[in-house]
């Protein structure tokens, strides 16, 4: 296999098709993100909009196509799928994240028993990456105790924390208060200034327009059109985008 | 249709839960307490008034069988505490078999569990007692196995049998979002269990985990008919040695009174337990 360079796609998804039973959720996907690069993609609910953020870190096996992650062909038997999480961080709509444990126990869980760094050196990242989500002084306090955006913003410490490729956000403010989906946007677009790799999944129009370099919108299981948030949004091209963008905006 | 607690409309009703998938919704009360108290008291007048002139008196009587008693009762705690031990160190494997993502592994962990669920302990008790030898030969020293021992072991085969089904339930009681941020965060299946699942599911199988040794406690006297000389058969000995009819039953009331006395403190904890999950 070739060795992936920093000049091809971070993630390039060829032709994607994924069906749960009867229902065709994807049906040929494609689409390419560069390193650095920040992707929305948009669409009605049902679209395949998550699924396809799922495919990417193999959450979800795909049945036809090829999606490859620096090179990396997730659609094969024999990956080492805990190696390419690795590489792929996700956040949820639901936060996800561990009742159990503290905030910064959430933060250092996976660095220290799934990448066996040091614990030392992982409590010290943990807490430089909690003060970056500006919730300092919420170290130990439990999930229940924070609220919908605070856990929002440790759900995404916590995926920064394994050092990721890129970042995969579904729908992450779907579920909050509309006071709290700012302080989670604006973690979001700082983490995308600093030139993280994002594909995002959202419902926030305003924000995709401001952070993407590339809007996708899906409707049906396929990619009806893309391009550069100005020129998306000023000029649709294709009906089923308009007919959208006239129900939400 | 009025508002203001008199209503029919279901959805006006204050929202209570009707008896939680986790346990019975029959609960020991100190009400039941007293309730036996009082019939133990009742009837040990009844039987006073029916003793014979010259004969000692129904209570002098039951003080003096009383440490003979407490003995017997000694055993009932003691299997009850192996019977758990054994089952849950056997029912938790078996339970994680249940949710296993190996085919034959969770069919023979649902059979074996199933199998034993739903077999009347006292059928389990008497395949014990009559199946397992009385002595075991380990590394060439000869291992008694007591009676006592055997039924133990009886009783340990639905504990571990519900303690398999409280672990399946509780596995399977934890949102499936705890799995998917696990695998997200490239956690291996097994460290997803033992880091994330496992530890939320203990807490959510205490409180019927506890309740199941209450029950496990009340089943103690079944031994007493494969002829343990637990409280039970001992109660009835004295009977027979006393050959008194009138203090049949105040003695079994007494000893009703006894483990209402042992579960009733075990039922609070659980109850507080569950409370402060609710809250939480």
């Amino acid at each position: 296999m070739p060795q992936w360079t920093p000049d091809q796609p971070l993630i390039r998804i060829l032709d994607v098709h994924k069906a749960f039973g009867a229902i065709t959720v994807l049906r040929g996907v494609s689409l390419d993100v560069m390193k650095g690069e920040v992707i929305c993609v948009i669409g009605p609910s049902g679209s395949g909009k998550s699924t396809l953020l799922r495919c990417i870190n193999a959450l979800v096996t795909i049945e036809r196509g090829s999606i490859l992650v620096e090179g990396q062909e997730v659609n094969d038997p024999k990956l080492d799928k805990l190696k390419l999480r690795r590489k792929v961080g996700m956040v949820f709509q639901q936060y996800n994240l561990f009742p159990h444990r503290t905030a910064l126990q959430n933060v250092m869980m996976a660095p220290i028993h799934v990448l066996k760094r040091d614990r030392r050196e992982v409590e010290e990242q943990a807490r430089k990456l909690i003060r970056k989500v500006r919730l300092e002084g919420k170290e130990e306090s439990y999930p229940g105790e924070l609220s919908g955006g605070q856990q929002q913003r440790i759900a995404i410490a916590r995926s920064l924390a394994m050092n990721p490729d890129v970042m995969l956000f579904d729908e992450v403010t779907a579920a909050l208060d509309p006071e709290t989906v700012k302080e989670v946007l604006f973690t979001i677009r700082e983490l995308a200034e600093e030139g993280m790799t994002c594909v995002i999944v959202t419902h926030e129009m305003g924000f995709a327009r401001e952070v993407a370099d590339q809007i996708y919108f899906t409707d049906g299981g396929v990619l009806v059109e893309h391009g550069p948030p100005k020129e998306f949004f000023a000029n649709p091209r294709d009906p089923r985008t308009r007919q959208f963008l006239d129900q939400i905006l | 249709m009025s508002v203001g607690g008199r209503t029919d409309l279901p959805v006006l009703l204050p929202f209570r839960p009707r008896g939680s998938a986790q346990g019975p919704a029959f609960r020991l009360r100190a009400r039941h307490g007293l309730m036996l108290a009082a019939a133990l008291t009742l009837s040990v007048g009844v039987a006073e008034a029916q003793t014979a002139p010259g004969a000692p008196s129904i209570i002098a009587t039951i003080l003096k069988w009383t440490p003979l008693l407490a003995q017997g009762f000694a055993l009932n705690i003691a299997m009850s505490f192996l019977a758990m031990a054994i089952g849950t160190v056997a029912g938790f494997p078996l339970g994680l078999g249940q949710v296993s993502l190996l085919g034959p592994a969770r069919g023979v962990s649902w059979f074996v569990t199933q199998f034993f669920r739903n077999s009347p302990w006292l059928v389990l008790l008497f395949y014990c007692m009559l199946l397992m030898p009385f002595e075991v030969s380990i590394g060439g020293t000869i291992v008694a196995l007591p009676g006592w021992l055997k039924s133990t072991i009886g009783l340990s085969l639905p504990v571990m049998a519900n303690v398999s089904e409280l672990v399946r339930g509780a596995v399977r009681s934890i949102p499936y979002g705890q799995w998917e941020a696990s695998e997200a965060l490239a956690f291996s299946r097994a460290q997803t269990l033992r880091m994330v699942i496992l530890p939320q599911c203990i807490k959510r199988m205490t409180p019927p985990w506890m309740n199941l040794y209450a029950i496990l406690t009340v089943a103690t006297p079944l031994t007493s008919v494969v002829g343990v000389s637990e409280a039970m058969t001992l109660t009835g000995d004295i009977l027979s040695s006393e050959a008194r009819t009138e203090l049949l039953v105040p003695l079994y009331l007494y000893l009703l009174l006894w483990f209402f006395l042992y579960c009733y403190p075990i039922a609070r904890a659980t109850q507080a337990l569950e409370r402060g999950f609710q809250v939480r």
